[in-house]
Order: structure tokens, then C-alpha cells, then sequence
């Protein structure tokens, strides 16, 4: 499958790239990892007549963590992610979620980036970025804004990106407490049948903070309010746990697809869910 | 489309060739440079017959446009071992009967080889888990994962020998 004929181009800043897209209009597209896009293009899915490489570009790339404050470059890709050892230990949910995309070698080329920018609600990123309250940097012709995750997702491969905008990087802060994030999946390489993530802090028997997030249970990634208030304040007992994978599940609202049918993708939901719940509450 | 110069260095071997942006790095090495040793298997990223090392990344060719590559170093089958000296782990591929049908098999190498270079001493689980984006219909994966630590283990006898 060989996709349409484009015009490539590399440049080697942020501010040549958005003028690359300004000049083009929608006839132009950004390219991070390519492994979300280039199949599109070959199915022909995705239009363009301009490719945009960001590979060049410095500005995006790295992990900067001062104090409680994490960024990361969106050019950053899931085995950097993997690989770095400081963010394992400030956000250990980060690397337990990268080694749950993909395989591989999609993993040395897809980018943290590209996951949380194209608006694919298969991804796993988008609801992490829900979880952890994380807020994304967009570049633009007329400068810089910040958007956070919860407000991005509009519908699916619709976001609050406008077309000449880059997301440049993420930023949230280091979550405290336990975690996990669980996916169920068909198969290694294939997106979430259902995923949740889960944030847990204790003050003695009281969860003092809690967050929970889904993972293609939807046409955008879920931050479940409910199961969170649910579980503030409460002993964390199995009362608790109840009640808040109900209200989790709840909702979820998935669509029937080649992984199965509504009432199977909220049953994986509930036990994905529960698993995350438990997992991160022992780990609290 | 107008064509656009392609560099890349190619198993140590400076080369450059014409292509147009929308050729995948895969078509351009075995049509255009004659490298054959990728396979096309399923052509969408899954199955890992393509795989090469790109600036030191397994990278599945069939999803990186060879525009992006330029100027990459590019190492595939051809450059880890040849009929008259057969890689460590080409040679264990053979002892441990790591291959039936071999057309997953220069994919499964080239992963190998780079999976040990991160982690030159895996365990099984290690392995299975590094292999994961290579798919092969023939051998059930066990001798492929036994050819890998056995090639793992030789490798690493070697370099305690060498000190």
C-alpha cells in the first residue's frame, strides 16, 4: 500500500515548521512517529499534499522534571519514556502505561506526542493525561497557549488543536500514592478492549485524593468525576471499591466494534477497572 | 511528485538514491538498493518481517517513509552475517531450529540483535516480551526464544573469554 503523493519537508524549529502549516493550510499535516498517520495515509484516510517532519526539531524533545513538575517534549517516544529512569520514579504510572502500547519497535518510533495529539480514543496516553490532570503547550501562529487534557478531547480525531497549532509538550506534576494502569488487550499491538488508570493517596484509612481515567471506552478518554468522589474520603473498603467501579463503568459509553459488543467492552470495563482500583489502593 | 535525493548509510556503506517522499523505507531498500533481506509480510506494522535498526531502533520499514530515514544509519540482515560468516545468532537461529518457512526470520534477527544490545543477559520472560513485535506462523516461538538466549549466552561467554 503505497499512500498519495505529498511534498516532504524538515524543518529544524517549531516557528519554521507552524509556517510550513500556515502557508499550506490544511493541505498540510505534522508527523511525529508516523505510526498512527502513515497507515491512514496508505488507506487513504488521511489528506494531505504537505508532510511536515518534526524529527529535526530539538525544542521537542526531552524530560525536564523540576520538583513536582514534569514536562515532557512531545517528540519524546514511548521507549524514551520506557527508558528514563528519573520519570520512573516520579511517575512510575508513565512507564507502566508506555509498556502497554504497541510492541517494540513502535514503541522506538511513536511519540508521546503524536499519542496524545492525533485524538485516536484507541490510544492509551489520552487517559492518562486525564488522570494526571496533565495540561498540553500548543504552539502557534500567533504564539503559545496552554489547554488542559481535560478539556482537549472534543469528539473522536477532534480536539481543541487548531489546524496551524503543534502541541509541543506535556506538563503535569508528579503523582503521589499508589497507581496502575490496567488494559486488557486481544492482543500485544492492539488498542485497549478497555483500559483504566487509577491514582490512590492514603491518610491513614481515609483515601485522601483519588483519580480515576479510562482508555477507549469512549469517542474521547474519561475522567470518571463520580467514582472519584466516591472514593475521597471514604476507608477505601470493599463498599467503596464497589460503588466506584459502578460509577466508573457508568461512564463509560463504548461502541460496538470488532472487539466486541457494548455489554462485553463494559464488562472488561468493570474489571479493568476493579483491578486498578485494588492494585493501586495496595500499592498506597 | 518530484524525486528527492535519498542518503543513507546502509550497512556501513554509504549510498544515495532517488525516491519520491511517498516510498516507504522498505520499498526503497529492496527495489531501489537491492537489500532484499527485509521481507514484506503484512505491510501495516504488525507482523515485523520488515524489521531493520535505524540509528540504533528496531524500526518496521514498511511504516517509515524513506524520506524520513535520510540520512539515517541503517543496519538489516545483510549486514550482521553472511553465508561465509554467519552472525552468533544466525548461528544458533540454525542449531536451535529457530526457523521453519525463514521468512520472519531476518525480521527476528535484527530485532534480536538489537534487544541484546540493550540487554545483553535476558531472561525468557525478557525476551518474550522484546520479541513481541515479531510475528512467525511456523516455529510456536519456543526455538526462536531458545535460539535467543542460547545466541545470548555465547555472546556473553565470548566477551568473558576476550577479558
Amino acid at each position: 500500500m503505497i499512500p498519495a503523493a505529498f511534498e516532504y519537508h524538515r524543518p529544524d524549529s517549531i516557528d519554521d515548521a507552524i509556517k510550513i502549516i500556515t502557508e499550506h493550510g490544511d493541505e498540510a499535516r505534522v508527523i511525529a512517529g508516523g505510526h498512527s498517520l502513515i497507515p491512514m495515509m496508505k488507506l487513504r484516510m488521511a489528506d494531505l499534499s504537505h508532510l511536515v517532519d518534526l524529527q529535526q526539531i530539538s525544542e521537542l524533545k526531552g524530560i525536564i522534571i523540576e520538583g513536582q513538575s514534569v514536562t515532557i517534549g512531545a517528540m519524546t517516544t514511548q521507549h524514551e519514556l520506557i527508558a528514563h529512569e528519573e520519570l520512573a520514579k516520579v511517575a512510575p504510572i508513565m512507564t507502566e502505561a508506555a509498556l502497554q502500547i504497541a510492541d517494540p519497535q513502535v514503541r522506538y518510533m511513536g511519540t508521546i506526542g503524536g499519542n496524545v495529539a492525533n485524538g485516536d480514543p484507541g490510544n492509551d496516553m489520552p487517559g492518562l493525561m486525564q488522570l494526571l490532570h496533565a495540561s498540553y503547550t500548543l504552539a502557534g501562529p500567533n504564539g503559545t497557549r496552554t489547554v488542559q487534557a481535560r478539556d482537549f478531547y472534543e469528539a473522536a480525531y477532534f480536539t481543541a488543536r487548531e489546524e496551524e497549532e503543534i502541541l509541543t509538550s506535556i506538563t503535569f506534576n508528579s503523582p503521589v500514592g499508589g497507581y496502575a494502569y490496567e488494559k486488557q488487550k486481544r492482543k500485544i499491538g492492539d488498542y485497549a478492549t478497555a483500559a483504566a488508570g487509577v491514582l490512590i493517596t492514603k491518610d491513614g484509612g481515609t483515601c485522601s485524593h483519588a483519580s480515576i481515567a479510562l482508555t477507549n471506552l469512549a469517542d474521547t478518554p474519561i475522567y470518571c468525576e463520580e467514582a472519584v468522589s466516591i472514593l475521597t474520603g471514604s476507608d477505601l473498603g470493599a463498599g467503596a471499591i464497589e460503588a466506584a467501579t459502578m460509577a466508573a463503568v457508568n461512564a463509560s459509553d463504548p461502541g460496538e466494534d470488532n472487539r466486541g459488543p457494548i455489554e462485553f467492552k463494559k464488562h472488561a470495563a468493570k474489571v479493568v477497572i476493579r483491578r486498578a482500583l485494588e492494585r493501586a489502593i495496595e500499592r498506597a | 511528485m518530484s524525486k528527492m535525493h535519498i542518503k543513507l548509510k546502509v550497512n556501513g556503506e554509504e549510498v544515495e538514491t532517488l525516491a519520491e517522499p511517498r516510498e516507504l523505507l522498505i520499498h526503497v531498500l529492496r527495489e531501489r538498493l537491492d537489500i532484499t533481506g527485509p521481507h514484506i509480510g503484512c505491510e501495516t506494522s504488525h507482523c515485523g518481517a520488515c524489521t531493520i535498526d535505524m540509528d540504533g531502533k528496531s524500526v518496521k520499514s514498511c511504516t517509515v517513509f524513506a524520506a524520513q530515514a535520510n540520512g539515517a544509519d541503517i543496519t538489516t540482515i545483510e549486514g550482521l552475517g553472511n553465508p561465509d560468516g554467519l552472525h552468533v545468532l544466525q548461528e544458533m537461529f540454525k542449531e536451535h531450529h529457530g526457523l521453519q518457512c525463514g521468512f520472519c526470520t531476518p525480521g527476528m534477527i535484527t530485532r534480536a540483535h538489537r534487544l541484546l544490545q540493550e540487554n545483553p543477559d535476558p531472561t525468557e520472560e525478557e525476551v518474550r516480551f522484546g520479541m513481541a513485535g515479531n510475528l512467525c506462523r511456523c516455529t510456536g516461538y519456543q526455538n526462536i526464544v531458545k535460539s535467543i538466549l542460547a545466541a545470548a549466552a555465547e555472546l556473553n561467554s565470548a566477551k568473558e573469554a576476550a577479558q
